[in-house]
């Protein structure tokens, strides 16, 4: 036994430390065994219903498979054809497109290539899907015959997009993403002015979203600052008043706000009554960026209370006392006091309701009309109605990165501040 | 020294009253006068209205009724930053965003003085405090010791003529405490300052205070000298809250030239100084402090001698407290000092006791 056991009297040695060490990590184990078992259900449902699907939709946004698999002879034959020779590909090329548009068409699945390679170049789907169907009847030689068929086989330009596009993996989503193109001849470039949709969206998003963001804080904090420093009880009360709103469905919050805000509803009604505003000149305060940013800000605010009220909780009133004792204006003690040991309420709260406004979807649905959606809401489009999903998947890449790069800088930036009270 | 009583008065309560709820007052009518330099201690149990008193003094709380003068002017109307007042509060409230540097540059900053002048008077302040080296260190990172002496240097930096403490010293450890204690005593002593000091801890209010204000129930029982609160307190009250004290209760038989007759309800009459009795056949409670109960009396020390039996002998070290049953009370404590001479002191034994009577205080009934 004895020689298990560590002398706990002067320096120990080397091996007496190891040893220590040993009997520390074998006491360690089982605490550790048991606090893994405890997380085990839940580490398992997040990543079979929440990781790994996300993981499949951001593959997604660069997953090319359509071409490669749906044309598989033309993608071989093309492999061989220098796209930059200013010539058409040979027969054998022509010939491997006709199968492939014979088999594509025999198992309904030519549609798919076709509305791959529209995404990169307008009238490719009606080229592939116009031509397939002619397809059978053709004999060899093809490439005469197909140029006949539609002209469009005798453009160099489209058969760089098939070949660009044969490859299993693409950028072409990305590209998409941030409002630019690939020109035939490979060349990456932003798209005309008037063709331009995400950046100015995504620029929408984050300014709209710091806009509400500043507006919950503005609304946000007096409201934390009152019930921190009300008695238990009141405070308590007011804070069911604050929770209330989730109490309620999110839709149902959304759709009071439209009764609200709208041409004929209560509030410009009340405006109209009371002679501020004329009765055909109402304001338009719902279905724009205005309604989205009302109704968001009201959504989002016990967001910004919660971790205002727990941080304000914690400074205690004697701070103030002090300040004002050592000869503070109430003014100078609230700024030179109270609110740096506030910042990491203010920063948690802002963070929350920032990382949750950008990606918000119903309520710029709902409200948002034209000039208030977020890019939220262009996601689900592409999901829902152009499924056009690996642009979807592209997009939501870029939120993620936008909302990681934003943490950073955050935590950079507040984060030492944040420990610096803590400690 | 136009208006004498004013202006004696450095700190003057004038029938000041306090309810928060409209319903209880918890301080009733508070009248008290404090010097220029004075050291005053207010003490008290919790809820007694010491802290509230302080507050009222340092514009925290508002006084529902009267007066609060500080150096011959009103300052119920008074701002609390304007007052010049320092303060030091119970958990010390050093800002802890701030260095201990920047804790003490904060009252001087506010007050817009140049920046030489601030660093000569934090250094002299940190210096005073025995903390010169530490100015860069967050409040966090001191021992609750160090804290406090920030605490106090803070209050004094910008050198106000008056500095009201909050149980400064409740979070210390005994040790600490008593040595934190000396130390306050003597920044005083040396600054001459007026203190207005809040504590429950009468050990802390005999140390370091000029006067000892004893409050209970929002009134203050009674406003003396620590000798004096202890040596002769004037209600049972104090007596009782102010160190160790042996109660006999009885009513009174006769009183004459300040000596008076209790008898005891089982019938033994005790002599005793007439203090603060009611009519005779009243009820009365004496006071009797434990040192002040001789064993085995030798014959004439004593006027009042009684037989007691032993209850309980407790050691410690320089004395043992012996509680006894002394005329069908058995709570009677008598401190027997520590010599050869009464190792024969056992349990259940007896023991002849006595006392003078001009140790013994006839007072209110509790």
């Amino acid at each position: 036994m004895m020689a298990n056991t560590v002398e706990a009297k002067g320096q120990l040695t080397p091996d007496e430390q190891k040893r220590l060490t040993a009997d520390m990590h074998r006491s360690l184990r089982r605490k550790k065994i048991r606090a893994l078992l405890l997380v085990a259900p839940l580490l398992i449902f997040i990543l079979v219903t929440f990781v790994s699907p996300i993981a499949t939709m951001l593959f997604r946004s660069i997953d090319n498979p359509q071409v490669s698999e749906y044309m598989p002879n033309t993608t071989a034959a093309l492999a061989r054809w220098d796209a930059d020779s200013n010539e058409l590909p040979d027969e054998a090329t022509y010939a491997a497109l006709v199968t492939d548009l014979k088999v594509g068409r025999e198992n309904h699945t030519i549609g798919k290539a076709a509305t791959r390679l529209n995404y990169e170049k307008s009238q490719m789907r009606s080229l592939l899907t116009g031509t397939a169907r002619k397809a059978g009847r053709l004999e060899p030689p093809f490439k005469e015959q197909l140029i006949k068929i539609n002209d469009g086989w005798g453009d160099i330009d489209n058969w760089r997009v098939i070949k660009r596009e044969s490859s299993p993996y693409t950028a072409s989503y990305y590209i998409a993403a941030f409002d630019m193109e690939t020109t035939p001849a490979g060349e990456i470039r932003m798209l005309p002015e008037q063709q331009r949709v995400y950046l100015q969206m995504l620029w929408r998003t984050v300014w709209m979203s710091l806009l509400i963001t500043a507006l919950t804080l503005l609304l946000g904090y007096p409201v934390s600052y009152l019930l921190a420093s009300l008695p238990m009880g009141i405070a308590n009360t007011l804070m069911i008043l604050v929770l209330l709103p989730f109490w309620t469905s999110l839709l149902v919050r959304t759709s009071s706000w439209i009764a609200m805000l709208q041409g004929q509803g209560v509030i410009n009604d009340i405006l109209v009554w009371f002679g501020l505003v004329s009765d055909d000149n109402r304001l338009s305060m719902i279905y724009n960026a205005t309604g989205t940013v009302i109704t968001m800000t009201h959504i989002l605010l016990p967001f910004m209370i919660l971790p205002l009220y727990s941080v304000m909780k914690t400074i205690p009133p004697s701070y103030m006392r002090a300040a004002r004792s050592l000869g503070a204006t109430p003014f100078t003690a609230f700024v030179k006091v109270y609110l740096p040991q506030s910042v990491p309420g203010i920063s948690a709260g802002a963070i929350l309701v920032f990382i949750l406004a950008i990606g918000y979807y119903i309520t710029p649905a709902l409200v948002g009309g034209q000039t208030g959606q977020f890019i939220g809401n262009m996601i689900a489009y592409h999901m829902q109605s152009s499924l056009n999903w690996g642009l979807a998947a592209a997009l939501g890449v870029v939120l993620l990165a936008l909302v990681l790069g934003i943490y950073a800088l955050y935590s950079r930036l507040l984060g030492s501040n944040n420990q610096m009270s803590l400690r | 020294m136009e208006n004498s009583a004013s202006s004696e008065a450095f700190v003057r309560f004038e029938g000041v009253q306090k309810s928060y709820d409209g319903k209880v007052l918890v301080v009733k009518d508070l009248n008290i006068d404090v010097p220029r330099g004075e050291f005053l201690t207010m003490l008290g149990p919790s809820g007694s209205g010491k802290t509230t008193s302080l507050m009222m003094l340092a514009g925290f709380e508002t006084a529902t009724h009267g007066n609060i003068y500080l150096d011959g002017r009103s300052i119920n109307n008074v701002a609390p930053h304007k007052r010049g007042i320092g303060m030091v509060f119970q958990n010390y409230a050093l800002f802890p965003h701030m260095t201990v540097a920047e804790n003490l540059a904060f009252p001087l900053k506010v007050r817009n003085m140049g920046k030489s002048e601030i660093e000569t008077r934090v250094k002299r302040a940190l210096d005073m405090v025995e903390l010169g080296s530490f100015g860069d260190r967050r409040p966090a990172q001191l021992s609750g010791g160090q804290q406090q002496r920030v605490a106090v240097a803070r209050a004094l930096v910008f050198e106000p003529d008056l500095i009201l403490m909050d149980e400064p010293l409740g979070a210390l450890d005994k040790n600490l405490r008593e040595q934190m204690q000396y130390e306050i005593k003597h920044i005083h002593e040396r600054l001459g300052v007026t203190v207005v000091y809040v504590t429950h801890d009468q050990s802390e209010a005999l140390t370091m205070s000029n006067r000892i204000a004893v409050f209970n129930d929002g009134i203050i029982q009674q406003l003396a000298p620590p000798t004096e609160l202890y040596e002769k307190p004037t209600n049972s009250f104090v007596a009782q809250f102010i160190g160790e004290n042996n109660k006999l209760s009885g009513t009174l038989q006769s009183t004459q030239d300040g000596i008076c007759t209790v008898r005891l309800p089982t019938g033994e009459l005790v002599t005793a100084l007439d203090i603060n009795t009611d009519d005779i056949g009243k009820e009365s409670t004496l006071s009797l402090r434990p040192e002040r109960v001789f064993l085995d009396p030798v014959e004439g020390q004593c006027d009042n001698v009684f037989t007691g039996k032993v209850e309980e002998v407790i050691y410690l070290g320089d004395h043992k407290r012996v509680r006894m049953n002394v005329c069908g009370h058995d709570e009677f404590i008598v401190k027997v000092p520590n010599s050869t001479d009464n190792k024969g002191l056992q349990v259940g034994g007896t023991a002849p006791i006595g006392w003078s009577s001009k140790d013994c205080r006839a007072l209110d009934p509790i």
